[in-house]
């Protein structure tokens, strides 16, 4: 079983930088990592951090001023960056690497059934009949949890729990190697969030494809992901397994993440946030991106951007400060230490 | 399974067919202008049937007289002519001119503008700015001019009539379609299509296309009518076909006969008919209108 060590997804040093009037805006940068197969790969980050440049740039939806660069870009082997668009699009996209989307309220064209939709990608890939195309999708819908007739109504006529549902369907019509999900559960009700979620962890037992989960939802992440990256400004700030990183954080905005985010075991206790905003990330990458509201910034930070260190188990931190872990953890749960 | 898909597909078509007759029933004058557009539709394609006389053959009266520069009577429902041809059967034969030549180059121009406002406004950048500078062109030329040195060019025959109308009149539509095309590509159901690997050609005729279908069609109607207008008074100053009657061609023949004064029934009908034909199909395209763009409903 080779095929289950072998990543299904490998970066290294993948970045994006964005032309505008202001200079090349880097979006993303230096990131790398592997999505094993079966694995289920969070990505977690306030809003403008590059995780959903991310995404766009390994499905190639990036707009016209966005260039990607990466010294490695692999799916299965295959060398993503050498591909043309057209083979891209022929042999990757959505056979390979499917997308459930931000909003899966707009994602649906309104002026077609949802069903039709669905086997619309399903016949222009694999050549499939319209009878068994349906067919497929009924059975589809039926994994998501949703009734097979719903597949002949328009997609104004679905609830935004239905839509998400719909969707995912979707992204699976394929087979596909790896499923993006970006913020699948934003902008639903708890209740619903919580049932496509369990739909979601369901779906995993029965198929066999690598998930990148994208949200900025710790809590979501936390329940879901086997490792979990955490951005920041553009760059993965700390990866880990998922139980490692919340038990053994390293890095100084993790360390913020996790306090800015409520507890059950801790109800009553004051939120605290970390102040500043995050960095505009016009120019080049000269520092690390979180030095300015960093409290526990020293001298060098803001001298070179850190590389990234092992502390073990396959836990990686982009920061200088690895050795002095125990005492920023300290300090870190105080109140006063995230004053500016 | 096909006759079931088949089957599928009629009542689709029925569904839509109701739509649309929904849509034209919803206000009088569209309801009217309907009507109008069927009956001239009917007499054009059933002209050489209605029509009493040849266009240009001479008539006698029942009592065997030439009748000349005669009006309305029973005989000769919308008179003759200072050659005594029947302007009734001339009338109802230029019907079906006028109809053709509007409905080809209407239809013809809305493909061609369709075509080119969906590829210009998805694709943008150099190529949105070569077809929107030849659009820019056109418009800065003036219209029935342009139309008439075309039309001297090329020799004056109905196809070449139908040409001139169509290179000029797409520009309008082009405008409007790539306007409507940027705003459609920037939303999310696009993008998520091309994620699923869909490519340029399906996104713009699958995905875009029938997103701007209600504009499509309303542009059509104007075309169709701005392309009558246009025939009529190109026939009118005596750059028709020679060969075929129209109702600006009839205008074009009081003019040279130098009855104007005299023969009021001779400019009476073609005039009317032009007017009639040419609002019936604002009308119907005012009740596409309010689909295309909601703001001008009934609130």
């Amino acid at each position: 079983m080779a095929a289950t060590t072998e990543p299904v997804l490998s970066i290294r040093n993948l970045g994006v930088a964005y032309e505008t009037s202001q200079g090349p805006v880097h979006a993303v940068s230096d990131v790398s990592f592997d999505v094993g197969a079966d694995e289920v790969f969070g990505i977690a980050g306030e809003s403008g951090c590059g995780k959903s440049t991310l995404i766009r740039s390994l499905l190639r939806l990036l707009p016209n001023n966005g260039t990607m660069t990466a010294e490695r870009c692999t799916y299965k082997g295959r060398d993503l960056m050498a591909m043309s668009d057209e083979a891209f699009r022929s042999t990757i996209q959505w056979q390979e690497i499917s997308l459930v989307p931000q909003s899966a309220m707009a994602s649906f064209n309104p002026v077609y059934r949802v069903g039709d939709q669905i086997i619309e990608s399903m016949r222009a890939h694999r050549r499939m009949g319209r009878a068994e195309a349906w067919e497929r999708a009924a059975g589809l819908f039926d994994v998501v949890g949703l009734q097979a007739d719903l597949l002949r109504n328009y997609p104004h006529e679905f609830s935004g729990g239905m839509r998400q549902r719909a969707m995912i369907a979707m992204a699976l019509s394929l087979d596909p190697g790896l499923i993006i999900m970006d913020e699948p559960t934003t902008g639903l009700d708890v209740l619903v969030q919580e049932r496509i979620l369990r739909r979601i962890r369901e779906i995993r037992a029965e198929i066999h494809s690598a998930i990148i989960l994208i949200t900025h939802d710790i809590a979501v992440i936390a329940e879901m992901s086997d490792r979990i990256a955490i951005m920041y400004g553009g760059e993965i700030m700390e990866l880990a397994p998922s139980v490692d990183l919340f038990e053994n954080p390293h890095h100084p905005y993790t360390l913020g993440l996790e306090n800015a985010f409520p507890s059950i075991r801790n109800v009553g206790k004051d939120l605290i946030s970390i102040p500043g905003s995050p960095p505009t990330l016009v120019g080049p990458v000269e520092s690390c991106p979180f030095e300015p509201r960093c409290p526990f910034r020293i001298d060098g930070c803001a001298a070179a951007n850190p590389a990234v260190v092992d502390v073990g188990d396959g836990h990686q931190v982009r920061c200088l400060q690895t050795g002095d872990v125990a005492r920023m953890r300290t300090l870190a749960r105080e109140k006063s230490t995230w004053r500016s | 399974m096909v006759s079931s898909h088949l089957k599928r597909r009629l009542k689709y078509l029925r569904l839509a067919l109701v739509e649309h007759y929904r849509i034209i029933n919803a206000n009088p004058l569209s309801r009217f202008g309907f009507w109008v557009i069927v009956v001239f539709t009917l007499v054009a394609l059933f002209a050489p049937l209605i029509a009493p006389y040849d266009p240009w053959e001479m008539v006698y009266d029942s009592e065997g007289n030439f009748a000349a520069l005669q009006p309305p009577s029973w005989e000769f429902p919308m008179g003759t002519t200072h050659l005594g041809y029947d302007l009734f059967s001339q009338l109802v034969l230029a019907t079906r001119t006028t109809l053709l030549i509007g409905a080809t180059s209407g239809l013809i121009s809305i493909i061609i503008g369709a075509n080119i406002g969906l590829i210009a406004g998805y694709y943008g950048g150099k190529l949105d700015e070569v077809l929107m500078r030849l659009t820019d062109i056109l418009y800065g030329m003036p219209f029935l001019p342009f139309i008439i040195v075309l039309i001297a060019l090329f020799g004056r025959k109905l196809e070449f009539v139908i040409l001139a109308i169509v290179l000029i009149i797409w520009r309008t539509s082009a405008r409007v379609i790539r306007a409507q095309t940027i705003s459609i590509k920037q939303r999310q159901f696009i993008a998520m299509a091309k994620a699923r690997g869909a490519s340029d050609f399906r996104i713009i005729y699958k995905h875009i296309l029938p997103n701007v279908l209600p504009l499509l069609l309303l542009y059509a109607a104007f075309n169709i009518a701005w392309s009558i207008i246009t025939e009529a008074s190109a026939s009118f100053l005596g750059f028709g076909d020679g060969e075929t009657i129209s109702w600006g061609g009839m205008l074009y023949e009081l003019w040279l006969s130098g009855k104007t004064r005299v023969a009021w029934w001779w400019f009476a009908s073609p005039s009317v008919c032009i007017i009639l034909l040419v609002t019936s199909l604002v009308f119907v395209s005012r009740a596409y209108e309010e689909v295309a763009n909601p703001r001008l409903r009934k609130r």
